[in-house]
């Protein structure tokens, strides 16, 4: 069985990476739709700075959280004088370091989503009376609606890994922002550390496996779909 | 009074050039030609689903598109009943979703074409839980029909209806649309390659050749 301490790693993880994906989602949704519908030569200056945590080492991308966050920086400074909210070394900016990493990801995959959606229909969407809005509420988003779910289990898996951006803006408290990697990290720091911790790298192991199984099922089907 | 009325300009970077002027006072035109004279183009350009680089497209008298005027009613808002030649039936929907996809804007109008009526005319009534995918090229056809006689459209087009069916489908097809033409009484534009029951139908027809009107 597991000890609390693992308990409260597990809890949390599935937690801070439900609330990335969640604030994520609607702005990778219009995102991805934008991308897909914008023409311009300009688009690759938009492309990569969403793609930029990709890339950037995560300690980085937690660096510069921890920089614009922080009590002295530009947001943290107002978020604290304003709303009297601190967000360094709390849960919701596990989640946010989670959310920032994530992002590109779910991005891409709706992204993807949305060029799979014929445009035909969108143009008998538009004959038949439906504006700009109504067609993407009405038939892109629903017949993206695999992808787009393909994409939330692929940001929840990669805010649930999150280990470098999370240390550096939200620590590594037990019970309050230990999520499953930071738990790892400290159990094996410590004395017999290394088995310790095996069954967290376990329920880890098995948590990756089925989210990029659902997320390959959820694909596979909308090639088929798309095929059919 | 004309129904409709057409002009447009535009030349591609492939150098073809759609240059055309016709007009019709008949209720059904048909505008005849062969592939890749330009007719789909036309009918993208009625619906306001594709822009000339200039022109002039009035629908009942009421002008559409005037490049000159700087008018350009956008494809929601035009009133143009499009019976696609690929159907594009929405695949998330099924027969009775298609069919009220268009009609719902179109509520506060008075229903001139009402739904039930509509669905007895083409037959409808035992497919209208079932999805695009599950029916047949005619039943695709007659849902699109439909589908584009419940927004109560001004001007109905119709891209080649009969193609991809065999003759006695094709036929029947033709008979479907013969008579909610009659039954409305409401202007149609008909596309087709080859002359059959359809041009037979139409009172006009105009015939297209490399994007220019040969005769009519």
């Amino acid at each position: 069985m597991l000890t609390t301490q693992e308990w409260e790693a597990v809890l949390l993880s599935v937690k801070v990476a439900s609330v990335a994906v969640l604030v994520n989602l609607p702005l990778a949704i219009i995102l991805g739709y934008f991308l897909t519908q914008w023409k311009s030569s300009s688009k690759w200056i938009l492309e990569t700075l969403i793609n930029i945590p990709l890339v950037l080492p995560p300690v980085v991308t937690g660096y510069l959280l921890l920089f614009l966050l922080g009590s002295n920086g530009p947001l943290g400074n107002v978020l604290e004088n304003i709303l009297g909210f601190r967000i360094i070394f709390t849960w919701q900016g596990a989640a946010l370091a989670g959310a920032v990493v994530s992002f590109p990801l779910m991005v891409r995959a709706i992204r993807l989503s949305f060029q799979g959606v014929d445009s035909k229909l969108e143009e008998a969407a538009r004959s038949l009376g439906r504006g700009p809005i109504a067609t993407f509420g009405y038939v892109s988003l629903p017949l993206a609606f695999r992808g787009v779910l393909a994409g939330s289990v692929l940001g929840f898996a990669r805010a649930l890994g999150e280990f470098g951006a999370t240390i550096m803006v939200a620590g590594n408290i037990p019970g309050v922002t230990q999520t499953i990697p930071l738990a790892v990290f400290s159990l094996v720091q410590s004395p017999s550390g290394v088995n310790r911790s095996t069954r967290l790298v376990l329920i880890s192991l098995i948590l990756a496996g089925v989210m990029l199984a659902v997320s390959e099922a959820l694909e596979r089907r909308e090639e088929r779909r798309e095929l059919s | 009074m004309n129904y409709l009325s057409f002009k447009a300009c535009h030349r591609y970077s492939t150098g073809f050039q759609l240059d055309l002027f016709f007009e019709s006072d008949k209720l059904v035109t048909a505008l005849c030609g062969p592939s890749g004279s330009g007719k789909t183009t036309i009918l993208e350009m009625i619906a306001g689903l594709k822009q000339p680089q200039s022109g002039q497209i009035k629908v009942i008298e009421k002008t559409l598109l005037d490049t000159k005027q700087g008018i350009q009613v956008s494809a929601e808002s035009r009133r143009i009943g499009f019976v696609f030649q690929d159907r594009r039936l929405f695949p998330h929907l099924n027969v009775l979703g298609n069919l009220r996809f268009g009609r719902r804007r179109r509520e506060e109008q008075k229903d001139v074409i009402s739904l039930d009526h509509l669905i007895e005319i083409l037959d409808l009534t035992h497919l209208l839980k079932r999805y695009p995918e599950n029916l047949s090229g005619g039943e695709q056809q007659r849902v699109a029909l439909g589908r584009a006689l419940l927004t109560h459209p001004e001007l109905l087009l119709l891209d080649e209806p009969m193609v991809a069916l065999d003759e006695s489908l094709g036929n029947q097809i033709g008979e479907y649309i013969t008579c909610v033409i009659e039954e409305w009484k409401i202007p149609a534009l008909i596309v087709s390659h080859t002359s059959n029951l359809l041009t037979q139908l139409a009172s006009r027809t105009i015939l297209i050749q490399n994007g220019q009107v040969s005769s009519s």
